[in-house]
């Protein structure tokens, strides 16, 4: 069974936009909150910050695309790796949740030129999780990680012209 | 008689065609505003490839300026909280 945490089966019917935008509204709140207690303006405050906040969309978009995705699992986990690290939160056991494991390329001419070049190295950089998938995973994923990160900006957006009014 | 555990749970990727690579770069194309706008069939996939690498990094961009952004509109309203409850009223 899939942690409830992670799992989009138990949620009611809600677009990934709706929860990403709830999910990054309440991370800004809580670092707005703390800010409001901290008292000092120095530029490392601020640009804990600003990571604060990148870090918080980038995470609240994984958590509402859930677990179905590799790199959305990816962002996920490398969160709470982070998290084991400064003590705060155990981390989970993520044995249930099916992992890409590399798997041999099946030859064909078209997939060898695409896989090999340096292009598909890039994306693999680019895209969370992406080095550890094999080349037809790897175009489906980055497609969902494009639409998904596109709707990320388009909130952030959105919000930044709500709070600046 | 060994049993050969099958690696892959999704059938459809257990052999990667031509066709499903072609279908995964037109739909990459697709969403690409700069192959998309040209409207020409004839991108090579490598061609693609570089397209989507340079839009998700303008995409991680536009996500670091608007943190920056965000964190800066928080740092200094002091109705910050009032309007994300605004925000979080229009997004549900």
């Amino acid at each position: 069974m899939n942690p409830k945490r992670f799992s989009s089966s138990t949620r009611p019917s809600t677009t990934v936009k709706s929860r990403f935008a709830c999910g990054f509204l309440r991370a800004l709140w809580r670092i707005n909150r703390q800010r409001r207690t901290s008292t000092s303006a120095s530029s490392r405050e601020i640009c804990r910050r600003y990571l604060r906040v990148k870090v918080a969309a980038d995470v609240s978009m994984a958590s509402a695309v859930g677990s179905r995705r590799a790199w959305s699992r990816a962002i996920l986990l490398r969160k709470l790796r982070n998290q084991g690290q400064n003590g705060t939160v155990r981390v989970r056991r993520m044995s249930n949740i099916p992992r890409m494991r590399k798997r041999n390329i099946c030859g064909n001419k078209c997939t060898e030129e695409v896989a090999g070049t340096c292009q598909a190295e890039q994306l693999r950089k680019l895209v969370p999780g992406g080095e550890e998938m094999d080349m037809c995973n790897l175009l489906g994923e980055t497609a969902h990680y494009i639409e998904c990160l596109t709707t990320q900006v388009n909130v952030m957006r959105r919000i930044a012209e709500i709070l600046s009014t | 008689m060994s049993s050969r555990r099958s690696r892959t749970r999704q059938p459809g990727c257990s052999r990667i065609s031509d066709d499903q690579i072609n279908d995964l770069v037109s739909k990459l194309q697709q969403l690409l505003p700069e192959i998309r706008d040209r409207r020409s069939d004839k991108v090579s996939a490598a061609n693609v490839l570089q397209e989507t690498c340079n839009y998700i990094r303008s995409l991680h961009k536009e996500v670091d300026g608007l943190s920056e952004r965000l964190s800066e509109l928080l740092a200094s309203t002091d109705t910050a909280q009032a309007a994300i409850i605004r925000s979080l009223l229009v997004h549900k």
